[in-house]
């Protein structure tokens, strides 16, 4: 089951650039929470706070609080225990080039010391399934790469392997900005099933994506957020000026 | 194509130069027969053939985990300290210092203080010549994995250096195998740090503490003779040498490629 996440005088920087200022916010539990902004507004950079991807860059910084189901991330937890916790799909696909399908989806967990292998052939299927992917793939999870797969196919499988280490939070980095129409739309589908299992956020440049996934959108500018509220009322009566001209396509 | 002519050109003429001049001295005896004295016919480069599989075995046991290793470092633990570019300049000398004052120095290192000349002094001074090329390669082939590929294995919560060894180095695995088999090629044919080293042997020996023979210096030795019969099993021992360099770079591709998935780039 997802958990809440509730965001403290969060900061961010990378190096003297001040990349986050002040987040205050609260993230329902299995809920889809879209952020928007244009680019370089902090919205990645707030993602990968949350499941402490940030300081994997050694000029990175933060500070403020993160609490995710009561539990205070940078606090009380190591970085590796909560990015089990806390899953992440990136704009491009990665799955990894050398592993087959199969060894995709398993490698969260046999690089965390899984070995059973009817629990993992288990695990690998339902995660498959969840993400979608299984009846194309079925057939091939050890023969095939998973770089052999199609652009679409393989962001499904990256979030399959995200599913597989079982997190309660699944983090999306614009999932579908490097993607086709059609695989866009199987995302989206996918977003709305996962999120009865999972509290979502994404992030997104498309506010038609974020318009139909998302229950709730926070609107992000120059490192803060400007509006947090509904998806429907931010789309159709933001109180923030800001909004509205980013929404309406006056700038961004 | 001019350029495909350019580049194969040298490789097909040394080739069937080498045929041309050994292939009529080879027979089984080549390759079963210990060398005879001068005058006596026959005679072959058997325990030169052995003698250069423990040398480049001992090599590769010492240069490619020692390589690798530092490889690692520089490209995934050490990347911007002032230890790793010590250890990248470090590696760029150690490529440059000519192999046979690598010789010298094993041999004042491990040779005069053992008292004698020994396959074992030999094999180190082959070891520490692959070292900076496996070392630079391997971080060369690092560096190419691309950073999405550590993120995503990161995001998973596997943690650093179990993601590095599990994943970026396998990823980067060929190129790795690669730059071990080029070191691998290059002192396979190394004469010189040799020569104050394992030092040769006209018998045969198989043991880590006494002189051992070595195609590359057997070659040496018959081709600076004055006999003919000499001269003939030089050549043959050059074509033998080659052949076996490029039967041992094709088993370690083949057997390294077996496990590839379809697709995988």
């Amino acid at each position: 089951m997802g958990v809440g996440i509730e965001v403290t005088n969060l900061n961010a920087w990378y190096g003297t650039n001040h990349t986050l200022q002040e987040i205050n916010l609260n993230i329902p539990a299995n809920h889809a929470t879209a952020l928007i902004g244009p680019s370089g507004c902090g919205k990645s950079t707030f993602v990968r706070c949350i499941n402490r991807m940030h300081e994997t860059n050694p000029v990175a910084r933060v500070t403020g609080s993160v609490l995710i189901g009561g539990l205070d991330i940078y606090a009380d937890a190591k970085p590796v225990e909560i990015r089990r916790r806390v899953g992440m799909v990136f704009q491009r696909p990665n799955p990894f080039p050398t592993m087959s399908i199969y060894d995709n989806v398993a490698a969260g967990l046999k690089l965390n010391g899984y070995t059973n292998h009817h629990v993992l052939d288990e695990i690998v299927e339902k995660s498959l399934k969840n993400s979608a992917l299984w009846e194309e793939v079925k057939d091939d999870l050890k023969k095939k790469s998973g770089a052999s797969l199609s652009g679409g196919q393989q962001q499904r499988l990256c979030i399959a392997r995200a599913l597989a280490v079982d997190p309660e939070v699944l983090l999306m980095d614009e999932p579908a900005s490097a993607l086709d129409p059609v695989s866009t739309s199987k995302i989206e589908d996918l977003i709305f099933q996962l999120k009865s299992q999972y509290t979502i956020v994404i992030v997104t440049h498309n506010m038609q994506q974020a318009a139909r996934v998302a229950e709730n959108t926070g609107f992000f500018l120059n490192g803060r957020m400007v509006e947090f509220d509904s998806t429907h009322k931010i789309f159709t009566n933001p109180s923030d000026k800001r909004t509205e001209d980013y929404i309406t396509g006056r700038f961004g | 194509m001019l350029a495909t002519v350019l580049v194969v050109a040298p490789l097909v003429a040394i080739f069937i130069y080498l045929v041309y001049k050994g292939a009529s001295s080879l027979n089984l005896a080549f390759f079963t027969h210990n060398p005879v004295p001068v005058g006596e016919l026959g005679g072959g480069m058997a325990n030169a053939i052995v003698g250069s599989a423990i040398l480049l075995g001992v090599g590769s046991l010492i240069g490619i985990p020692m390589g690798i290793a530092g490889g690692i470092f520089l490209a995934e633990f050490g990347r911007g300290t002032k230890l790793a570019n010590a250890v990248r300049f470090t590696a760029d000398v150690l490529n440059g210092v000519p192999s046979i004052v690598m010789g010298i120095a094993i041999y004042s290192l491990i040779v005069v203080p053992q008292g004698h000349f020994s396959a074992f002094s030999g094999g180190v001074a082959l070891g520490i010549m692959m070292i900076p090329t496996v070392c630079r390669t391997t971080e060369e082939m690092l560096l190419m994995v691309p950073n999405a590929v550590r993120e995503a294995a990161l995001a998973l919560g596997v943690p650093n250096w179990r993601s590095v060894l599990a994943i970026t180095v396998k990823t980067a695995s060929p190129g790795i195998i690669t730059g071990c088999m080029l070191a691998f090629a290059r002192v396979a044919g190394e004469t010189a740090p040799l020569i104050f080293t394992a030092f040769g042997n006209m018998g045969w020996s198989e043991k880590l503490s006494e002189p051992i023979a070595a195609l590359p210096l057997q070659i040496w030795v018959y081709a600076i003779s004055p006999y003919d019969e000499w001269h003939r099993l030089a050549w043959a021992g050059a074509l033998v040498l080659i052949v076996l360099i490029v039967l041992a770079v094709s088993l370690v591709r083949y057997v390294t490629s077996r496990g590839v998935l379809k697709g995988a780039s």
